[in-house]
């Protein structure tokens, strides 16, 4: 029996450490978080020979061992501990043969920690256009390691490096340099206190931020006066030991590895002035943002409607050849809807993922965090949350999702907090219909009163994002790095293979992670809207069809049904003009007869929803915030569409559509119901002091289940999405009752 | 002199420098006193500032490049 060979794959960013996975592991991959944080984590299988497989974890990238971030701590922690089930037999140590010199200072740390480490020199493709020329079996003698010389962009050299995988046990795990001689005295004494103890181990334990690390348990507790005087002190040895590594890197340099800068060719210096120049920049990145949304938007709604009509035709079919009955309603109208209810992002998620994949990639995100920095800073935010904030006017949750690259803890959950204050599509026909019943036609300096409206509202949105913002850069207390260095990678063309991977991973971890969260919520919401235990709900049917045959229908259904026969006659009378015989006056009467028929029996039927939803419990939840909600200028019917669109902010329309059962989904009629609608003292519901107030609820409050799930799954735990309810609704409370009562 | 004074295309060597005034991360990434610093572009908003020092690339922002003693090569 082969033991199966633990491996970690480390490395700083931007050298392709992720697409060597890629190539290694395929889609074995498991992608997930370290328990209670937020890191991700990367797991893979790789298959060797002889039915040997190596389990691969991805950590994240990291410049070198003294960590400044959560992120990297993870890195060092799971090398440091022995005990920890993942803790590496070997290393892989991922470099790009531009940058080796660099990259080769994590290699002699790791290499200090006495693990055995390969080194992986990606990017060899570039090495002659690049003028880099290199001397691998010398560097393999001084480094005393194998060298895996590979093209993640070419499929070059991966299988030599699965061989060298395979022999591990080959590869020596002798430390690079002497920690020591930093300072003698100091390891001196440390040595003499822990005498079995590895000195750059322990030293590495005593130099962690503490701010960052869990510390390891199964190391030795150390005697407090090891500790650090200041600071300064810690720097000023973190120097020595940063110099002490680029003299060993460059004597080991020196004479395997040269640039003939005079070969060298590279885009590099045309881009970057071109993608970075004060005007091109930002016309150039501003073009980008409109092409992904445009995608986003457009793209998208294609495979959108296709998602919808197919869910609602498998949910009829299941009405249809199931016997009806609780079991069949729960599956169509709770299960299937749910589960259409997550497909339907899958769209919009691939499509942002893959631009920014694509951006990524590229290197261009760089540029852009270099271009956007000082706009975003006052904000406490950095270029990196431009995309996903802009994002967020198509849909928050792939903008939440994106903000996975963004690597301060902090920056990244206040992006994720304030992203669901940009105005997504789904706020668009709640606000074009209210603002079309309250705001008038008239123009301002030639635009739209309405036009200006929706502006004002797109506006307010992103406001109450930034300004969010800096209030939490101000009140979050989380540590952070407090200094920016970005590196600015070179622009390469994407692999697809990484892009594909990324649109597959982020839709897999969409549906598998918040996906749940939205099917249990919708089951909810759809048991409490089709269920009650009143005497009204349970007797629906026969209470209605008693009090049509009583009174008649009502006025929406004689409206609905005059609606329906006039646009038949129309219809009729061209069919009419246009065919050449005579038809028989009974003939038209009886199929008039027919419509006429068939619309009342519909009619009949929208009226019993109408009532079964009065009464159901979302009803009877709407009656009991009435109070709540009446400041606000709203009634009873649209407290329960306030909670049936908790599901998402669309359904308020769906909902009014039934509660005022006109029986279409049509804009316009929905509309003039609306703006007929009365309260108790006979003046319109929809006035402008409460229309008003209807936009800024919409415009502020979390309704928004998926968002919630999301924002779970990102975050990590429960605390800050209920955190973004309680205060997004909290004020969009205020800003309603306040507009209702200033301008009522 | 300090990075923050050079002009686009201008090199420099860097100096002594007290360890404290700089993130550990930018010594690592190459930021050491002799190495070599080109500056490469400025963000359209004077801030930040791209570098290539010693062949890494990176961009700082500008109240850490003022901490940054040069010597100014004459190109």
């Amino acid at each position: 029996m082969v033991k199966d060979i633990k491996v970690a794959l480390i490395g700083n960013p931007n050298t392709g450490k992720t697409s060597v996975f890629n190539r290694l592991t395929g889609l074995n991959q498991k992608v997930g978080n370290y328990p209670g944080i937020t890191v991700e984590k990367k797991q893979g299988i790789c298959k060797l020979s002889r039915g040997v497989k190596a389990h691969i974890t991805d950590l994240p990238g990291t410049y070198s061992l003294n960590t400044t971030s959560l992120d990297e701590s993870v890195a060092v922690e799971l090398l440091l501990n022995r005990n920890a089930p993942d803790h590496p037999d070997l290393a892989i140590v991922v470099t790009d043969v531009e940058n080796l010199k660099r990259n080769l200072l994590l290699y002699t740390q790791i290499r200090d920690l006495k693990i055995p480490a390969l080194l992986v020199i990606n990017m060899a493709d570039r090495m002659s256009r690049k003028g880099i020329s290199l001397d691998v079996e010398a560097l393999e003698k001084k480094l005393n390691t194998r060298i895996a010389l590979v093209s993640t962009r070419k499929n070059t050299g991966i299988d030599a490096l699965k061989k060298l995988i395979e022999n591990y046990r080959a590869i020596p795990a002798s430390p690079c340099v002497d920690i020591s001689k930093i300072d003698p005295p100091y390891f001196d004494r440390l040595a003499k206190a822990f005498p079995k103890e590895d000195q750059y181990k322990l030293w590495v334990v005593i130099t962690q931020d503490v701010n960052f690390t869990r510390l390891q348990k199964e190391l030795p507790e150390i005697d407090p006066s090891f500790r650090i005087k200041s600071k300064n002190d810690l720097k000023r040895l973190q120097h020595k030991e940063t110099i002490l590594r680029y003299q060993f890197i460059n004597a080991v340099l020196k004479d395997t590895y040269t640039v003939d800068w005079l070969a060298a060719k590279g885009l590099r210096g045309t881009l970057d002035r071109i993608l970075t120049h004060k005007v091109y920049g930002y016309l150039i990145f501003l073009l980008i943002l409109l092409a992904i949304f445009q995608a986003i938007y457009d793209w998208s709604e294609v495979p959108m409607d296709f998602i919808d009509a197919h869910f609602a035709l498998a949910s009829e079919w299941i009405k249809d050849s199931f016997p009806p009955g609780m079991f069949t309603d729960l599956l169509a109208e709770g299960v299937i809807a749910g589960i259409g209810g997550i497909v339907i992002f899958i769209p919009q998620i691939a499509f942002l993922f893959f631009f920014i994949a694509l951006l990524e990639e590229s290197g261009y995100m760089s540029r852009v965090v270099f271009l956007m920095d000082r706009l975003m800073r006052p904000f406490g935010l950095s270029g990196k949350s431009v995309v996903p904030l802009m994002s967020g006017t198509a849909c928050a949750i792939p903008a939440v999702m994106a903000t996975r690259n963004i690597e301060s803890w902090k920056e990244r959950l206040i992006t994720i907090l304030v992203t669901p204050f940009m105005t997504c599509s789904a706020r668009l026909p709640v606000y074009l219909i209210i603002i079309s019943l309250v705001i008038p036609q008239g123009r301002f300096m030639g635009l739209g009163y309405q036009a200006l409206t929706l502006m004002s509202l797109y506006l307010i949105g992103v406001l109450a994002a930034l300004i969010s913002a800096a209030i939490l850069n101000r009140i979050l207390k989380i540590p952070t790095r407090n200094f920016f260095v970005v590196e600015m990678p070179t622009y390469k063309l994407p692999l697809w293979k990484n892009v594909v991977f990324t649109v597959i991973e982020k839709t897999k971890s969409f549906v598998f992670g918040a996906g749940k969260i939205i099917l249990a919520i919708s089951i909810v919401l759809w048991f409490l809207g089709s269920h009650g235990f009143s005497e009204e709900f349970l007797n629906a049917d026969s209470i209605v069809t008693e009090r049509i045959a009583e009174e008649g229908l009502s006025e929406n259904s004689k409206a609905f049904i005059a609606d329906k026969i006039q646009e038949y006659q129309s219809t009729l009378r061209v069919g009419l003009r246009k065919s050449e015989g005579t038809v028989a006056l009974t003939d038209v009467q009886d199929s008039l007869d027919l419509l006429q028929r068939e619309l009342e029996v519909r009619a009949i039927n929208q009226e019993i929803a109408s009532f079964r939803l009065e009464h159901s419990l979302i009803g009877q939840m709407g009656r009991g915030i009435e109070p709540l909600v009446r400041p606000l200028g709203y009634d009873w019917k649209l407290g329960i569409a306030l909670i049936t669109s908790f599901a998402a902010r669309e359904v308020f329309v769906g909902t009014l559509a039934t509660i005022y059962s006109v029986g279409s989904d049509e804009e316009e009629t929905i509309k003039n119901r609306m703006a007929a609608e009365r309260r108790a003292d006979d003046t319109p519901l929809f006035n402008l002091a409460s229309g008003i107030s209807l936009l800024l609820f919409y415009a502020f409050a979390m309704q928004c289940m998926s968002t919630l799930a999301i924002v779970k799954r990102e975050t990590n735990s429960w605390r800050w999405p209920m955190l973004q309810l309680v205060f997004m609704t909290g004020i969009a409370y205020l800003f309603a009752l306040g507009a209702y009562q200033i301008l009522s | 002199m300090t990075i923050a004074d050079l002009k686009r295309g201008d090199k420099g060597i860097i100096q002594e420098f007290d360890t404290d005034i700089l993130p550990i991360k930018l010594l690592e990434l190459g930021c050491l006193p002799g190495n070599e610093v080109e500056l490469l572009q400025v963000a359209p908003l004077r801030d930040p500032l791209y570098i290539n020092v010693s062949g890494t690339h990176i961009a700082i922002r500008r109240e850490m490049a003022e901490k940054i003693e040069l010597e100014l090569l004459s190109s």
